[in-house]
């Protein structure tokens, strides 16, 4: 049997944030109840094709997928198990906001098989949250964390922005640091990126607003900060915004940077099936036309899974392993890469270890520059 | 039997640009009936995208139309039309040589303007008859009455019957045409004397071979006649003779003296075509050719390289092919060590180089490096060698040089009084040597100088516009080469020389250039994963120097399956943005940094 992903995308939240370009809004709960129908059609649909496949990680994110109610999410999960075959240790996350749980609901979550919580707090200081369009508090957050914990998640992450307009280093120190002490399993400490589409773009997107945004040096001095401060606490770092104890990395994304085969169900979402990429259309009228096209879409080419094998992979701390290059595509790494590899060891912005090649410190700070080179 | 000259009438348009010079050619062709208004594309006679895009013509076109005038006579209409910017000035005195009168198109509410003065005193040197006429009389700020006064006053011609019209709506065009009747002359010249006709332009065909363009001043040209190029003396037979339809070619009997039209011979070049040459027949040849003739040499040179190097063939194809059609363009290969092979292209002007780079890239699909362009220095070496200097990498060592001379222009400025102190400080500031000021009338004077050609070959005519609010033209003719102080500025990027940004510096200007030019350089050259200095030099001295400071952050924060094709789209503009650089030693280098000399003065 082969490894499969799933990605569940829920496009309901209560309120969109001033910085988020994903594909959600606010919703009523005909809506909700409609998109939940949907979903499971679209679940059916992948029935026949994906029999030689055994589902290692389910994800469902947003949006909010916690305003859904837990019948809702029981309900998918259900329809997910009738069509496809899931390993003993399969991890299934969900992502949740402050103030959108009940003791009730983590229950329900938690009866229907998610084994793992993802909470956006993004940071611990109110007059950032109120920035970022953040609809909780910290009290909020700490309340909905312990009640998961209560209800016996024991495997949380807890997202975290830094580089938000104003903010310090000082700030974001204290930030992790006060997350830390919650020992929250894993950690995704994302840099703020200004996505075009946003009121965040129309405002610090271009021309004076950028000047607002902590210049690159504090930036990166932010992203320094805390890689050092979460290793003293004992999270290793194992992507560029990824932390976590030992044993708690999370499989779902990883799959994604190794390349492992995924389905995205749902409006808007991806899938890389038998080396075809396919994003749903993110119109709900035409989303229910087109259940099934990704089993349809182009195939990509060697060179194209070569470029993802390589900026995906090197995304990861432990980097890429020529064995698996050898064995993905039958020949040496050297053979295609040889000379950009050894440009860029030279440059200190890759590093080899046995099998293994990975970005160094200086490679991160840089790293669309060394996965440029990698594009054919 | 020949054809009547009092039916023929050979005449061009002039006018200030954008006063509506081809939309009354336009309405004219319309209005003839040579095109019904559905055929009509606007601005029929100017032919290349690039032409009606910049809305100034770049070859010059005739068009021949018929008319059937108020009383009952037809006319047969030659309407040729001009190149309109000081590179092709003797493409222009041609073509002007070619008519007999000029329309004087003056716009109803800007009236007359720099370029009107400047176009009637070429065509009044030509012994043309001009008459105006008023355009743009539909707009609600036009102000005939002003404008007719304004002609009279600092034209001198006669408008107080100008007609007055709109060639947008087409409004009292009939008037323009009885006027060609009635204020332009029939042309003159014996039909049974020797063959003297004039060429005004030429164009090559892949079938025809090359195509003439002329003028019969004398005798006349059929079909067998054996011509024979007065000035560069090739000799062939015609195979066709015939006018100008709409876009097309119209084979007729004769031409004889008079009418305008075109003849092949299977001349296979337009070098041996060239314009201002007389055309004669080598059976029956004339005592002494037309005067005006000289051979136009390129004044401006630049190197010129595939951004792909793999492409350099397709780059000498297609130089090839605009040779053909464009004498003035010269070119010979070349390599640079930062570009690789490439190819030294000579030109008539900055103007003549631009369009010919713009046609390169867009009508050959090819994506070009141009260095910096220079003039032709001339370097007298200690061993009594003279150099021609086109390339600035080729400067012999300093020890070997005796001394250098730059080539002189002189330069006749015509400029509103307001404008004449802000004139003479960009005169000076470009090294000009004031020889002289006329008052024309009132309020417009004429300013001569002596200027270096390579202080005006890159944005003066800019900045005598921005100066003068668009008010001076001006027009430069040769001199010859006077000693100057010259040194060769050296470009070093990362340490290394680039030879493609070398040039030759008046050795006065070379600090402020220097410092100038590694300020561009810095704007120009991104950020990449090391610190690269940049340098100034001249004779392995350094003396300016600018820091490109290396790459802080280039780093996506999330990367999950969701955004997977999007960060790849990214990834692969930025790799296609580094396509478009070139590589010299480590750093790469953006193409359009080699010409950033050009742009040395923008403030």
């Amino acid at each position: 049997m082969k490894a499969l992903e799933l990605y569940i995308h829920i496009p309901f939240c209560i309120k969109k944030c001033a910085y988020c370009d994903f594909l959600s809004g606010p919703s009523d709960e005909k809506t909700r109840e409609n998109y939940v129908e949907l979903l499971c059609r679209e679940i059916e649909e992948c029935r026949g094709k994906i029999e030689e496949y055994e589902v290692v990680t389910v994800f469902f994110g947003g949006g909010t997928p916690s305003v859904l109610p837990g019948e809702q999410i029981q309900k998918i999960m259900s329809k997910l198990r009738g069509v496809f075959t899931f390993t003993k240790d399969v991890e299934i996350t969900l992502e949740m906001n402050p103030g959108t749980v009940t003791m009730e609901k983590l229950i329900a979550y938690k009866k229907a098989g998610i084994n793992r919580l993802s909470i956006g707090l993004q940071s611990v200081h109110k007059e950032e949250l109120k920035l970022l369009g953040r609809i909780h508090s910290y009290e909020e957050f700490v309340h909905s964390y312990q009640m998961a914990r209560e209800a016996g998640f024991d495997n949380i992450n807890i997202d975290l922005i830094s580089a938000i307009p104003g903010q310090t280093v000082a700030s974001c120190c204290e930030t992790l640091k006060t997350i830390i002490d919650l020992q929250p399993e894993h950690i995704s400490a994302y840099s703020l990126i200004i996505e075009e589409g946003t009121p965040f773009y129309e405002v610090y997107g271009e021309g004076d607003g950028a000047d607002l945004l902590p210049s690159e040096e504090v930036e990166r001095e932010m992203y320094w900060q805390t890689k050092q401060v979460l290793h003293g606490a004992g999270y290793e770092r194992y992507e560029i915004s990824n932390y976590a104890r030992e044993g708690y990395a999370c499989r779902h994304n990883i799959g994604y940077w190794e390349r492992t085969p995924y389905l995205g169900l749902g409006i808007g979402a991806a899938s890389l099936f038998e080396e075809m990429r396919y994003t749903n259309p993110s119109d709900i009228e035409e989303y229910q036309r087109c259940f099934g096209e990704k089993f349809k879409a182009e195939k990509l080419s060697i060179e194209e899974q070569m470029e993802e094998f390589m900026f995906l992979g090197l995304r990861m701390m432990n980097g890429i392993s020529r064995r698996k290059f050898r064995k993905a595509f039958g020949k040496e790494i050297e053979e295609v890469y040889g000379k950009q590899i050894e440009k860029l060891k030279k440059l200190l912005l890759l590093e080899e270890n046995g099998d293994r090649i990975h970005l160094t410190e200086k490679g991160i700070d840089v790293s669309n520059s060394v996965f440029v080179e990698f594009m054919f | 039997m020949h054809m009547d000259q009092k039916k023929i009438r050979n005449f061009c348009i002039i006018a200030h640009i954008d006063h509506g010079k081809s939309t009354l050619a336009d309405r004219i062709i319309e209005k003839t009936g040579l095109l019904t208004s559905r055929e009509m594309q606007a601005q029929v006679l100017d032919n290349m995208d690039l032409e009606r895009e910049r809305g100034i013509t770049i070859k010059s076109q005739a068009v021949r139309t018929v008319y059937k005038a108020k009383n009952g006579e037809e006319y047969i209409f030659n309407l040729i039309d001009t190149p309109g910017h000081v590179d092709f000035n003797y493409e222009v005195s041609r073509s002007l040589a070619a008519c007999d009168g000029a329309i004087l198109v003056v716009d109803a509410a800007q009236g007359v303007e720099a370029q009107t003065l400047a176009n009637v005193y070429l065509a009044l040197d030509h012994d043309l008859d001009v008459f105006p006429v008023i355009n743009k009389i539909d707009l609600p700020s036009a102000d005939p009455q002003h404008v007719i006064e304004e002609i009279e006053d600092i034209i001198g011609i006669e408008a107080e019957d100008a007609p007055q019209i709109s060639a947008k709506t087409g409004l009292n065009v009939e008037d323009v045409l009885e006027q060609i009747v009635a204020k332009i002359p029939a042309p003159s010249g014996d039909p049974d004397a020797p063959l003297k006709a004039l060429i005004f332009d030429s164009l090559y065909d892949p079938y025809k071979g090359v195509i003439v363009f002329c003028r019969i001043k004398e005798g006349c040209i059929k079909k067998g006649t054996p011509v024979k190029m007065m000035a560069t003396g090739a000799r062939a037979d015609v195979v066709e003779v015939g006018y100008f339809g709409a876009g097309q070619f119209i084979p007729c009997e004769e031409l004889s003296a008079g009418m305008v039209g075109y003849f092949t011979a299977s001349l296979k070049n337009v070098k041996d075509t060239r314009v201002g040459d007389t055309v004669t027949d080598s059976s029956r040849p004339a005592d002494t050719p037309l005067p005006g003739y000289k051979k136009v040499n390129p004044m401006v040179y630049c190197g010129m390289y595939p951004a792909d190097s793999a492409k350099y063939p397709e780059l000498r194809d297609a130089l090839e092919k605009l040779q053909l059609n464009d004498a003035a363009l010269f070119f010979e290969p070349e390599t640079s060590l930062a570009l690789g092979f490439g190819f030294r292209c000579g030109f008539l002007g900055l103007l003549h180089l631009e369009i010919i780079q713009e046609r390169l890239e867009r009508e050959y699909n090819l994506d070009l490096v141009t260095t910096a362009p220079s003039v032709i220095y001339k370097v007298h070496k200690t061993s009594g060698e003279v150099i021609d200097l086109t390339n600035p990498s080729n400067l012999p060592d300093p020890a070997e040089i005796e001394y250098m001379e730059e080539p002189m222009v002189k330069a006749e400025i015509m400029v509103t009084t307001e404008f004449i102190g802000a004139i003479m400080d960009l005169c000076q500031e470009r090294r000009g040597e004031y020889q002289g000021m006329e008052y024309i009338e009132g309020t417009r004077a004429m300013l001569t100088y002596h200027l270096p050609l390579n202080e005006i070959i890159y944005d003066f005519f800019d900045a005598l516009k921005s100066r003068s609010r668009g008010y001076a033209s001006f027009d430069y003719e040769l001199l010859g080469y006077v000693r100057s102080e010259l040194v060769k500025l050296d470009i070093l990027v990362n340490k290394e020389a680039v030879d493609a940004l070398s040039f030759i510096v008046f050795s006065g200007s070379a600090y402020e250039r220097g410092r100038k030019m590694c300020e561009k350089l810095k704007e120009e050259i991104p950020r990449q994963l090391f610190e690269i200095p940049i340098q100034a030099a001249v004779g392995g001295k350094i003396i300016a120097r600018e820091t490109v400071r290396a790459m802080r952050k280039d780093v996506l924060a999330k990367c999950y399956g969701g955004d997977i094709t999007r960060k790849k789209k990214l990834l692969e503009k930025q790799k296609e943005g580094k396509k478009r650089m070139r590589q010299v030693g480590n750093v790469e280098i953006p193409q359009k940094a080699f010409m950033s000399v050009l742009k040395l003065d923008e403030k």
